[in-house]
């Protein structure tokens, strides 16, 4: 088995536990050991990566994938990992234990990965919009959470209080707050993404309108500051065009 | 030393006897000082003296000078094991009226801080406060509200977390309307504002909590300046519309209404940013969540039953430990006499690495039959083992020396 091998498994054996631990209250505690190991691994299998590549080696779409999950469970690690957030857990962990297998598929947890693009760019670049996307991800997952808790106590669920949630103005705040991290990290990333095609020249493509469009709606949700559903639905709103950008275009943008 | 429980609590007890023998903090701590050894726990549910080595017609007596009457029938006595569940169950919470009350670790940790206790009761607090502490991080039993108040109170955290700094405007001044009110208070909330059909009444429950007293007719013009709204009025009809609510909020406004016939208007349920519950939603939430208590509990029973078991080994292990360390005082006696022998036939330098061997070599032959010991002590066996090696070793003679 090599070391790569060595680090994943363990990563996504981290992730996979904590996808289903965190089903039920009495294994919370062990599934957030989960994400904690999974994490630890995946970092290290990064760092081995990074170690092994003669450039920077997440420029592939399942190499960019496989960034995007150790942001999202990162992110998720500092706010999201409380006993109650354990359903915020539910939403992200599965997501991100069959991304981190589809990059394993997309050949993305690999080492010795080649790019034509140089180290700097591709740090600033995919890092940065990476990192805001993973950002988008986990506002968007607690935005489903507000939206959940709201009707349960629109409708007066009775187990409202035994299957408890973090109050709807804990989720609203740290959706803003989380949107108001990413996106400055989005705009760094867009805007080294910008300089260096203004360098080499080349056409703006359907990936960078998409790009951009998501831009706006967060931006427009920080300027606006919507409260209630109505900020949860533009947060979601911004995460489906997250969603186009990642998966439906990411492939072509970087041949 | 033995662990002895003589008390009574709300199981067996009427409320006239328990009055009786319940005493403040320092009187528990001056009544278990003048037993000896003894922790005394005593509050409105329960008085219980624990101690080791005194019989228990000395504690009785102790307990029926309080109560000024027999207590044959009514308190219960509990030894070792058994008193030992008991305290973790306390403790825990799991034998209070409502399970899982928080109230009771605090006061079990105030009664064995008011007294110096000796080896045994002091381990078995210690572990009765770590078995009440990892109940309540490892379970839920705790976080549920068991009232019809105390559920609005929390409703209204489920909507705005913390509640400090939230306004709340109270209709009606009734009982029911003030307990719900108290219990918003007690979170942080402000009770801004206190309308009643007489204002007199309203401006007494106000000053109590620092607001400003109005009529009914003055509660919609305010809506727009409070977060929560409890009504408990007997008016005949709605005292509220959902007209009368603002349209254009930033945050949203929770509503519970105590009253019966309901006070607020069923629509207002409909509008966005508001929220309504009845006196029939808070005690479907309520028995829901004692339902929850419940289940809870269970889990609670095993790991007290788990701490039980660690007790048990605790104290069995005790039973061999004098065996043990004979054991290890001959055999070092002996080690100690055949290196006199050495004096003056061996150098310094010699002398210092057969020391060190002979220990390393008495320490190894020792570990095997101090663990297997500890082990046969928790399987009951402990005595007759701890019997084999005394005998085997001549340790007896030593002992009755």
């Amino acid at each position: 088995m090599t070391v790569v091998e060595a680090l994943f498994w363990p990563a996504l054996l981290g992730y996979g536990e904590a996808a289903v631990a965190y089903a039920s209250a009495r294994t919370s505690r062990a599934a957030t050991w989960g994400v904690r190991i999974g994490w630890i691994a995946q970092t290290a299998l990064l760092a081995v990566q990074a170690e092994r590549a003669d450039s920077f080696p997440w420029s592939s779409w399942a190499g960019s994938l496989n960034l995007f999950v150790w942001f999202v469970v990162g992110a998720y690690l500092i706010w999201g990992c409380r006993p109650r957030f354990r359903l915020l857990g539910l939403a992200v962990m599965p997501l991100a234990a069959a991304l981190f297998l589809i990059a394993r598929i997309g050949g993305g947890t690999g080492a010795g990965a080649k790019s034509g693009y140089g180290n700097l760019f591709l740090v600033l670049h995919v890092g940065f919009v990476l990192a805001a996307f993973a950002g988008f991800t986990l506002a968007a997952a607690l935005a489903g959470l507000y939206l959940w808790e709201e009707g349960r106590l629109k409708r007066r669920a009775a187990d409202i209080l035994r299957l408890r949630l973090p109050p709807l103005a804990s989720l609203e705040r740290l959706t803003w707050r989380t949107i108001g991290v990413s996106l400055p990290l989005l705009t760094l990333g867009l805007a080294a993404g910008i300089v260096r095609q203004r360098q080499r020249g080349g056409s703006f493509d359907a990936l960078e309108g998409v790009t951009v469009v998501t831009w706006l709606v967060y931006g427009g949700f920080l300027v606006l500051r919507p409260t209630g559903r109505r900020a949860a639905y533009l947060a979601l709103g911004g995460f489906a065009l997250v969603i186009v950008a990642r998966l439906a275009l990411a492939g072509s943008h970087f041949t | 030393m033995t662990l002895t429980l003589v008390g009574l609590s709300h199981h067996v007890a009427p409320v006239e006897l328990r009055e009786r023998v319940t005493v403040d903090l320092a009187g528990a701590a001056r009544l278990a000082r003048s037993l000896g050894d003894a922790v005394c726990l005593s509050t409105c549910n329960r008085t219980e003296l624990y101690v080791d080595g005194i019989p228990d017609g000395a504690v009785l007596a102790a307990l029926e000078e309080l109560a000024g009457e027999s207590l044959a029938g009514v308190a219960y006595r509990l030894h070792e094991d058994a008193a030992a569940l008991h305290l973790f169950r306390v403790a825990a919470g799991l034998d209070s009226l409502v399970p899982g009350e928080g109230e009771i670790l605090g006061q079990v940790r105030a009664a064995y801080e008011s007294v110096e206790a000796g080896a045994l009761l002091d381990h078995v607090f210690r572990q009765a406060l770590a078995v009440g502490k990892r109940v309540r991080t490892e379970t839920a039993i705790g976080e549920s509200p068991a009232s019809v108040s105390s559920a609005a109170a929390a409703l209204a955290g489920q909507v705005f977390g913390d509640l400090t700094g939230r306004r709340v405007l109270l209709i009606g001044a009734g009982r029911i309307g003030e307990l719900a009110a108290s219990n918003l208070a007690s979170r942080g909330a402000e009770i801004a504002f206190v309308a009643n059909r007489t204002l007199e009444t309203a401006r007494e429950l106000a000053h109590r909590f620092g607001g400003q007293a109005l009529t009914l007719d003055e509660t919609a013009a305010r809506l727009g300046e409070v977060d929560v709204v409890v009504s408990s009025t007997s008016a005949p009809g709605p005292v509220l519309h959902a007209s009368d609510v603002p349209a254009k909020r930033r945050t949203p406004l929770f509503f519970i209404d105590i009253a019966v016939p309901r006070d607020l208007d069923s629509e207002i349920a409909r509008l966005d940013g508001c929220f309504l519950y009845d006196i029939d939603d808070l005690e479907a939430v309520v028995a829901e969540t004692l339902a929850g208590r419940r289940a809870e509990a269970e889990r609670a029973e095993e790991l007290v039953a788990e701490e039980a078991d660690r007790f048990r080994a605790w104290r069995a292990s005790l039973d061999v430990v004098p065996a043990i360390a004979s054991l290890r005082a001959r055999a070092e006696e002996i080690r100690n006499a055949e290196l006199a022998k050495l004096k003056g036939r061996v150098s310094d330098d010699e002398r210092r690495t057969i020391e060190s061997v002979t220990s390393q070599i008495l320490n190894k032959l020792l570990h095997l039959p101090t663990i297997r010991m500890k082990e046969a002590a928790v399987s009951a066996d402990g005595a007759a083992y701890a019997d084999a090696v005394r005998h085997l070793f001549g340790l007896e003679d030593e002992a009755k020396s």
